[in-house]
């Protein structure tokens, strides 16, 4: 006779069993990541509608600088290769290594955002803001939508770095460190799609494109 | 109960005199095909009604508990498959029934109309309608003037400050059979109020189309007789989204050329005492907004429309300010004394004129035939 | 039964953990399902009764042609604020007020997966209420109608809009958190041999109304966003001179809208299906029917939303496309309608109040599904679209529908929830003032608006041939402030009545009734086994050879929980005398909830509120996620 108790936190590996069989935040996590594909959906969205509907300039091929873009994809991509690395640890109960690749994954996470910094800011001195035209109004807050949800994640990876120095985070609890792994690949997996159809697919400039 | 209520209601409406603005009585072709297609749904609905609602009654009589009965507990079906395949599937028809002629319609009334067609660009503005006639080089605000007999292809376009128009062709070149966007170079605003959604509805001659600042929408109409159509924007707007109304007057071909002819006309009013002290004042304030054909400035300018009614022909129609009253000397009084006490939110500035000024203003107006 | 406060020792030591689980304070820091089931239902009646204040204040207006009560200015803000109220303020919080307290009872478990999320939850719906009220007082409030339509919404010169955007991302965010914890507690908290096929119709509605949240709310709120900055930041989301589109305002709106209709209405769907079966003594015929015609309907919900724009000028494709798919969700509608009819069939019906808000609500319903049909034939809608017509329609199917099967849920779990019953009397005198004042108000609005009543008009001309039925309606919002004051009276007078129910009153057959009235902290004392669908009545009845049904003898199978009248006299032990351990209460759902409306006023008002309530919210997350869940 299951008699059902919840989980302390820290979450206790030996969880009660579900109807599902899924640990419950993790079912969790996934319905909120799934959730969160259409808040991206909805932004992705209004940005492909506004393609080429701005009445002024700059528009994208005035300011993009694609290359650069791609160093930061990439740095954003390897982030969650770290990730993947820091919950083996942590499976394999290697609390230090895992603390490492927490710390590397954070750190790059925070090169990602400090380059979407410095590429905001060189928009902005070439004359693209919020509020210049349709396309800085949907990049800005597309891409600062998903910036708020890097940045999120790297204050979750430094709790859990934090954390893991008061024994907080062992092989037992490693479904934490899977779950804050799952957000961060989904955060990872949206940039890629918005790396490819804002700055990799071409826009005609101009009005009526 | 309802439905029946509604039934007698509807034969009730189709004879009462008052109904001027009632979707069961159309009056023109393409008013006729929706309701053509409404009526028949409407007695499935009622067919529909009349059958579950009666089970439903019977149901409730017929299984009852009632007191003497010794209490039992039914048989405890749980469901019957073939039933489910039935009730499925029978809708299902009913439905493919109503989808088909409901499907050609909504392509045939999308269709533009051929033959002897009238253009009337139709401008949304806060809160009032005006009507621009690129054939006829006529604009005129409030009252949508139209032929009997002939299809009249409207073009919707919102007005509104920084938002372009269609440019007004009375004192202008010819209106395109497009709404434009953004502001036309050179031009000042069109529109003084924000450009916002409306609807364009004269129940008696057509279904509406939404009135949409960034697309192009168009609505054909057609009056079978003459007479006088009333309508109103159906889309809120805004504050006086409830005081924005027009009507459709319907002349015979004949009386609609007669009507094109003096609309054309530029006024030559026939100015003289208070009046001609009221045409300075106009001069001076008035032609901020309101176009006047014919009327010159002190400079030999003509005065043009700038997101106002057009007024060259004021006294010819029958109501104004979003066709809420009717023209007359009392009524223009007190909408150019105090415009916000007749209408909420009014962009038409208070110029703070005294009432001399007001009564020369409009005896101005009063000659502007 | 009292629980001790214990101090609790806290690293940091920076605030005790409360443990009080009665008294007035316990309601602040409550994570009991049950308990945030109540405060989401004394809340959502609360504003229930606003929501019609304003209607009638909307009525008094529209009862007579020309005149001037209320001014275009407050009459705009009148009939929006009518409209959030009643769909984000009443009918949402109701249902979820039913799906917190039964949800857990139903599937046999002892909370919902997360309590201090649920907390949460209703902590920022409450928060996001008071902070749309809070315009009223300053600066105006929201009046560009419920719906919000661009470019209006962001021109508005009032800053009623603003508070529009900003409560209901708040709400949204509420109503997002909660859809997840709702879903995962049913996917995995039922008790053991509770299939997804055993669950009943309830909690099936549960799981898609839930899931129909979690996909529908975060395309609203990049549409509130997207109007929040185009207000507050001078984007051009919707601005038409910088090539910005009001449609896609619609749509992003719309996408959620439709969707949002079925949220609506679904859990009072789940509520008569759970009640015909009780009053008619017979199974609900044809339930896996009726579940998947609940899981259709939450699928092709998504594909209908352009109907509500049929006449914005999408062009013949789109709406020949919207016109078939909003057709076609007719047919499983249909289905749950003849399904009802079919347990009302053959079976023993006794008519208590919750009885005949279940058959009103099937009677009224099917109007608002048939003129719903109406409007698919688009040319017709051309005519309908924008006139009292369609408001006849949606009050047929939200009042006439959702809030009578809220009622039918009100009367048939009163006394599970407070102990006593609700008197018959006065419950039959609500119903049938509600029904007749109900048909009164809306039923002449289909007549008004084919004969040329548009919506949101302040007024109406004498010449208009509007008057007579306009008059009807206001009398009939009148008998309906009646029938809600009866309503009022019974729910106090009942509080006059001694507590102690039995647990299953009505011979129930779902699992919440298998434990007292009202049900322990802990929900049960034993987790049932569950061997099939409606298993309290299988445990209460079975089937003899020759077919007839037979109450079982009186203590029949042992470990299996039979009902435990006495469960909440026990003390929080399980049948084997090994203590139940239930989530702790705590401060800090409330405190990070609170956040929000300040960052809301500062995004208003000044940015240092922003700071101030990121603080507060942040505070209040990091407190929650270093507490342990109990103590």
């Amino acid at each position: 006779m299951a008699s059902l108790e919840h989980a302390v936190a820290p979450p206790v590996s030996h969880h009660a069993a579900t109807s599902t069989g899924l640990p419950s935040l993790k079912l969790a996590m996934w319905l909120f990541l799934a959730s969160d594909c259409l808040l991206f959906g909805a932004l992705i969205s209004t940005y492909v509608l506004y393609r080429g509907a701005s009445t002024t300039g700059p528009y994208p091929s005035d300011v993009f600088d694609i290359p650069y873009t791609s160093v930061s994809s990439f740095v954003l991509l390897a982030s969650s290769l770290t990730m993947v690395l820091a919950l083996a640890a942590i499976q394999r109960g290697d609390v230090g290594r895992s603390r490492v690749w927490l710390l590397a994954t954070a750190l790059l996470g925070m090169t990602f955002l400090g380059g979407q910094v410095y590429e905001f800011t060189s928009f902005v001195r070439e004359g693209l803001t919020l509020k210049t035209n349709v396309f800085g109004t949907s990049f800005y807050v597309l891409t600062g939508f998903h910036g708020t949800h890097v940045a999120v994640g790297v204050l979750m990876l430094l709790t859990l770095f934090t954390l893991s120095f008061a024994g907080k985070i062992t092989q037992d609890s490693a479904m934490t460190v899977e779950l804050v792994g799952l957000y961060w690949h989904f955060v990872d997996i949206v940039w890629i799609v918005i790396f490819t159809v804002v700055y990799l697919i071409p826009t005609n400039p101009g009005p009526g494109g | 109960m309802v439905l029946g209520l509604v039934a007698l209601a509807l034969v009730a409406a189709a004879c009462a005199p008052n109904a001027t603005q009632s979707a069961l009585e159309p009056k023109g072709p393409y008013a006729q095909k929706s309701f053509d297609l409404f009526v028949p749904v409407f007695w499935v609905a009622v067919a529909i009604f009349v059958i579950v609602e009666g089970l439903l009654v019977l149901f409730v009589f017929r299984y009852r508990h009632r007191r003497n009965q010794t209490p039992r507990i039914p048989a405890q079906v749980h469901g019957n498959t073939r039933l489910e395949i039935a009730w499925t599937i029978l809708p299902t028809l009913i439905l493919a029934g109503v989808a088909v002629p409901t499907i050609a319609t909504i392509w045939d009334l999308a269709a533009k109309p051929t033959g002897d067609v009238l253009e009337v660009n139709v401008l949304g503005h806060q809160w009032w309608w005006e009507f621009d006639y690129p054939g006829q080089q006529i604009l005129t605000a409030n009252e949508l003037h139209i032929p009997t007999g002939r299809p009249v292809y409207l073009t919707l376009c919102a007005v509104g400050f920084g938002y372009g128009t269609p440019v007004p062709s009375q004192g202008g070149p010819p209106a395109p059979n497009e709404c434009q966007t953004g502001p036309p170079d050179g031009q000042p605003p069109a529109g003084i109020g924000a450009a916002v959604i409306h609807s364009f509805w004269v129940p008696e001659l057509a279904g509406t189309q939404d009135v949409v600042p960034d697309l192009t929408n168009h609505l054909t109409i057609q009056a079978d007789e003459p007479g006088v159509y009333t309508g109103q924007c159906k889309e809120f707007c805004g504050l006086s989204h409830a005081y924005m109304k027009f009507r459709v007057v319907a002349h015979t071909p004949e009386d609609f050329d007669r009507w094109v002819a003096e609309q054309k006309a530029p006024a030559s009013p026939d100015v003289s005492g208070p009046a001609e002290a009221g045409k300075q004042i106009f001069l001076q304030t008035c032609i901020a907004c309101h176009a006047v054909a014919g009327l010159e400035t002190a400079n030999g300018q003509p005065v043009l429309a700038n997101g106002g009614p057009n007024l060259t022909h004021l006294m010819s129609r029958e109501c104004f300010r979003g066709c809420t009253l009717e023209v007359n000397e009392e009524n223009l009084r007190r909408w150019v004394a105090d415009p916000r006490s007749i209408e909420a939110g009014s962009f038409m500035p208070d110029y703070g004129l005294s009432a001399d000024e007001v009564d020369q203003v409009v005896a101005f107006l009063m000659t502007l035939e | 039964m009292a629980t001790v406060s214990v101090p609790a020792e806290r690293p940091g030591g920076l605030l005790r953990r409360p443990h009080a689980t009665t008294g007035f304070w316990s309601w602040f820091t409550t994570v009991d399902h049950k308990k945030i089931g109540i405060l989401y239902g004394i809340t959502a009646f609360g504003f229930f009764l606003i929501g019609g204040s304003e209607a009638l204040l909307i009525r008094v207006q529209l009862a007579r042609p020309d005149q001037t009560f209320l001014e275009p200015a407050v009459y705009n803000e009148l009939f929006t604020m009518h409209g959030i109220t009643m769909v984000f303020l009443v009918v949402m919080p109701l249902s979820a007020a039913f799906f917190n307290y039964l949800l857990p009872l139903m599937i046999g478990a002892r909370d919902v997966v997360f309590p201090r999320l649920n907390a949460f939850s209703y902590w920022a719906f409450l928060f996001a209420g008071l902070f749309i009220y809070s315009s009223w007082f300053l600066g105006g409030a929201p009046n560009g109608g419920w719906f919000g339509y661009a470019p209006n919404s962001v021109t508005d010169p009032t800053r009623g809009m603003t508070f529009y955007a900003i409560g209901l991302l708040i709400a949204g965010i509420a109503s997002t958190v909660s859809a997840i914890n709702l879903a995962v507690t049913i996917l995995n908290l039922r008790a053991p041999g509770m299939t997804l096929f055993r669950m009943p119709v309830f909690v099936w509605m549960g799981l898609v109304v839930q899931l129909l949240l979690a996909f529908s709310l975060p395309v609203i709120t990049i549409g509130l966003v997207e109007l929040l900055f185009d207000r507050l930041f001078g984007t051009h989301f919707f601005d038409v001179a910088a090539g910005g589109s009001p449609v896609l305002w619609q749509h992003l709106f719309w996408l959620f809208g439709h969707p949002e209709v079925y949220i609506l209405v679904l859990p009072a769907m789940g509520i008569v299906s759970e009640i015909l079966p009780v009053f008619a003594r017979k199974p609900l015929f044809g339930y896996q029917f009726v579940v998947f015609s609940g899981i259709a309907i939450g699928f092709i919900g998504f594909g209908v939303w352009a109907h509500h724009m049929f006449a914005v000028g999408l062009g013949p494709v789109a709406n020949t496309a919207f016109a078939v798919s909003t057709m076609i969700i007719a047919i499983p509608t249909g289905v749950k309608i003849f399904n009802w009819l079919g347990t009302l069939w053959n079976g023993d019906l006794r008519f208590a109040t919750p009885m005949l808000f279940s058959i009103g609500f099937i009677a009224m319903f099917v109007i608002g599904g048939l003129s719903g049909v109406t409007h698919a034939v688009v040319p017709s809608d051309y005519q309908q679209t924008d006139t009292y017509y369609i408001v006849a329609h949606f009050h047929y199917v939200l009042f006439g529908g959702a809030i009578f099967g809220l009622f039918a849920g009100i009367y048939y779990w009163w006394p599970k929830v407070f102990g006593r019953m609700l008197s018959e009397t006065g419950g039959k005198l609500n119903f049938w003032l509600m029904l007749i004042g109900f048909n009164l108000t809306f039923g002449p609005m289909h007549v008004l608006g084919l004969q040329g009543m548009p919506r949101r008009i302040q007024s109406y001309p004498a010449s208009l041939g509007l008057s007579f039925w306009n008059m009807v309606s206001s009398i009939g919002a009148f008998v309906i402030a009646i029938s809600v004051l009866v309503f009022l009276v019974n729910a106090i007078a009942s509080f006059r009545k001694p507590k102690g129910m039995e647990a299953d009153p009505w011979d129930a057959r779902t699992l919440e009734w298998a434990t007292s009235s009202p049900p322990p902290d802990h929900n049960f004392e034993e987790i049932p086994v569950v061997h099939s669908l409606d298993d309290l009545w299988h445990r209460k009845y079975a089937e003899t050879e020759g077919g007839r049904v037979v109450p079982v003898a009186a203590g029949g199978s042992g470990e299996d929980a039979a009902i435990d009248e006495h469960a909440g006299e026990h003390g929080a032990h399980g049948g084997g005398g090994h203590a139940i351990h239930m989530p702790s209460p705590s401060y800090f759902p409330l405190i990070a909830a609170a956040g929000f409306p300040v960052i809301g006023y500062g995004l208003i008002f000044g940015v240092p509120a922003v700071a101030v309530g990121l603080v507060i919210s942040l505070a209040g997350f990091f407190g929650w996620a270093l507490e342990p869940s109990a103590e």
